[in-house]
């Protein structure tokens, strides 16, 4: 592997790192900010995905709809107190087109109620489009294909 | 089974306490599957659309029962109680040899359904088509082994569900003795399905699937329930989705069992007399992106008002309960259907189909997409209907034999209101309930 593809591959981890960091740790007004403007966020599940069916389990396109959604989160979806622990493995870097990469990692977020064990709570890839910005790097799309077949009762948080 | 000797234990009159047991008691759930479920009522099991082709299937749920939903070759016309046959069958999904669940995939195509264990094999409809060493194997002029000379290949064939399809719904049912859908279903929920399946080709959009830790009955009671929204779900009562002061009516059939609610969305923002001590109002809310509730009406919105002979009306919201475990879902563009599949007595799975309409544009489509962000196991304003479901069980479980839920509003009677501000879909559920389960 080259020296330039390690560092890229480090930068992606780095970012996956970070957007792991922000929604553990509730920092969830910052969730947008990892991504572009006009960034898209998919959360779908494996059959839909698989069968080529559109609907998704969230589908945000844009950041304004993120930021929509940080409201809906925090202001008026009523649910029972959680937190989740993501744990995400290294990206495989697939593509990289100027200034577009694509990459992929898998990932597991565990779900902690008050009072209860962790549970595991939605398995699945990130399949991401990324590009640099002045900024950093950016999720121009972030499409979050979940193996899980049920959710457990409701999904609020991101993935 | 013996009737569990607590059941007659429900001592208020009428319907509008349900003892907590109605919820919690596992031998009355065993009841509620074999008198409800698997009893003389028709259970949803599809879309036909969800299988087009000759031998497409796909795995479905009866109560606790896995069937396959197939379709097979028509049949000539006069042979089924349904005619024309649609070709749609509905089998159980359990070999007649050894009972065992052949079939894994969820869905797909097969030209017959074979057992793995001793290769069974069975046709489309379920009949049995063959077995290895029916006849025995040969040994020199000895033949070894095989079935019974009067073993008949006729008689052990799947268990046939029967089958009745309503522009595009499919329903089935494992008792002779359920009237036909028609009559099932009744004229007064009828129209409110005309307007939105009659004559149109439906589209998969796809499913979303949760598993809900709570009673079966409560998803029902909650789409029956049409003031919440106004209150739980600050989303619907900011955009004018639902609001307990909008023009709104409360259908049922003859038996109370299953209800309509209709209803028209107001212009969004603040009504003071019915905002006012409604904590969970937000009066600044307001979206950074509007795609998410670009609503546009579409023309199959206005018909002829069932109740007006002569006038329009022109519902924006349409949520329909089928009893016992259905629920169509028209939220301004956003149409799917909702199956709840029991999973004992304190928890269901819950099966969300969107779909659009064959006519549909790609902006139509795009459209019926981004409002389901509004819907489903992570939706703005259906996420935390799960999970009220779940606390109300959470609630029932720690109380014992006295507690009761209160479904007052509007009164203890079960008719039909030209208001939402009423608990009466509730209550005739359980009076239906109170007599199919004898309690």
């Amino acid at each position: 592997m080259s020296s330039e593809r390690l560092l890229l591959q480090l930068e992606i981890d780095q970012l996956n790192a970070d957007y792991a960091a922000a929604l553990d740790e509730k920092r969830f007004d910052d969730w947008p900010l990892f991504f572009t403007a006009d960034g898209k966020y998919t959360v779908q599940g494996r059959e839909n995905f698989d069968r080529g069916l559109p609907l998704a389990l969230i589908a945000l396109e844009s950041q304004g709809m993120m930021k929509d959604r940080v409201y809906g989160v925090t202001q008026t979806i009523y649910h029972a107190p959680y937190y989740t622990r993501h744990v995400i493995s290294p990206a495989r870097v697939l593509a990289q087109e100027g200034s577009l990469v694509t990459a992929q990692s898998n990932y597991a977020v565990f779900r902690t109620r008050p009072g209860d064990s962790s549970e595991v709570y939605n398995v699945g890839r990130y399949i991401d489009e990324i590009v640099r910005t002045e900024a950093g790097l950016r999720f121009a799309s972030r499409l979050c294909v979940y193996d899980s077949e049920m959710i457990l009762n409701s999904l609020i948080y991101p993935i | 089974m013996n009737a569990p000797q607590t059941l007659s234990r429900w001592s208020t009159p009428g319907s509008s306490r349900v003892p907590f047991w109605a919820y919690t008691d596992a031998q009355l759930y065993q009841r509620e599957l074999e008198k409800i479920f698997y009893g003389a009522h028709w259970c949803y099991v599809g879309l036909e659309v969800e299988i087009p082709n000759l031998g497409d299937f796909k795995l479905a749920w009866v109560g606790e029962r896995q069937v396959i939903m197939v379709r097979d070759r028509k049949k000539p016309a006069g042979k089924l109680e349904s005619d024309p046959d649609s070709g749609i069958r509905v089998v159980e999904n359990r070999c007649a040899h050894r009972g065992v669940r052949f079939c894994q995939k969820p869905q797909g195509n097969a030209r017959s359904f074979v057992c793995p264990y001793h290769q069974w094999t069975y046709k489309l409809n379920g009949e049995l088509a063959g077995l290895p060493f029916k006849d025995g194997v040969k040994d020199g002029e000895c033949v070894n082994g095989g079935m019974p000379a009067d073993f008949d290949i006729k008689q052990h064939g799947l268990t046939q569900l029967r089958v009745a399809v309503l522009h595009g719904l499919v329903f089935a049912t494992f008792s002779d003795d359920t009237e036909s859908l028609a009559e099932y279903l009744g004229p007064q929920v009828m129209p409110w399905l005309d307007r939105i399946f009659k004559g149109r080709q439906l589209t998969l959009l796809g499913y979303n699937r949760q598993r809900i830790p709570g009673n079966w009955k409560l998803m029902m009671e909650n789409i029956k329930d049409p003031y919440h929204p106004g209150l739980l779900h600050t989303w619907f009562v900011t955009f004018g989705l639902w609001r307990a002061d909008q023009k709104s009516r409360m259908v049922m059939d003859a038996q109370g069992r299953h209800a309509v609610m209709i209803s028209r969305r107001n212009e969004g923002g603040q009504n003071a007399a019915v905002t006012e001590g409604v904590t969970s109002f937000k009066a600044n809310m307001t979206l950074h992106d509007a795609r998410l509730l670009d609503v546009v009406p579409e023309p199959w919105w206005t018909i002829d008002d069932p109740s007006n002979p002569g006038s329009d009306i022109t519902p924006t919201v349409t949520m329909i309960t089928l009893f016992p475990s259905l629920i169509i879902q028209q939220q301004v563009n956003s149409l799917s259907t909702r199956h709840i599949v029991p999973r004992g007595e304190g928890e269901f799975d819950f099966i969300w189909t969107h779909f659009g309409f064959a006519d549909d544009t790609p902006e139509m489509t795009r459209r019926r997409l981004r409002q389901a962000n509004l819907f489903g196991p992570a939706g703005f304003v259906s996420a935390d209907d799960g999970e009220v479901i779940e606390l109300s069980q959470d609630g029932f479980r720690q109380w014992g034999e006295e507690g009761a839920t209160l479904c007052e509003l509007g009164g203890t009677g079960t008719g039909p209101t030209e208001h939402m501000v009423t608990e009466t879909l509730i209550r005739s559920m359980y009076a239906y309930w109170k007599r199919v389960m004898s309690v």
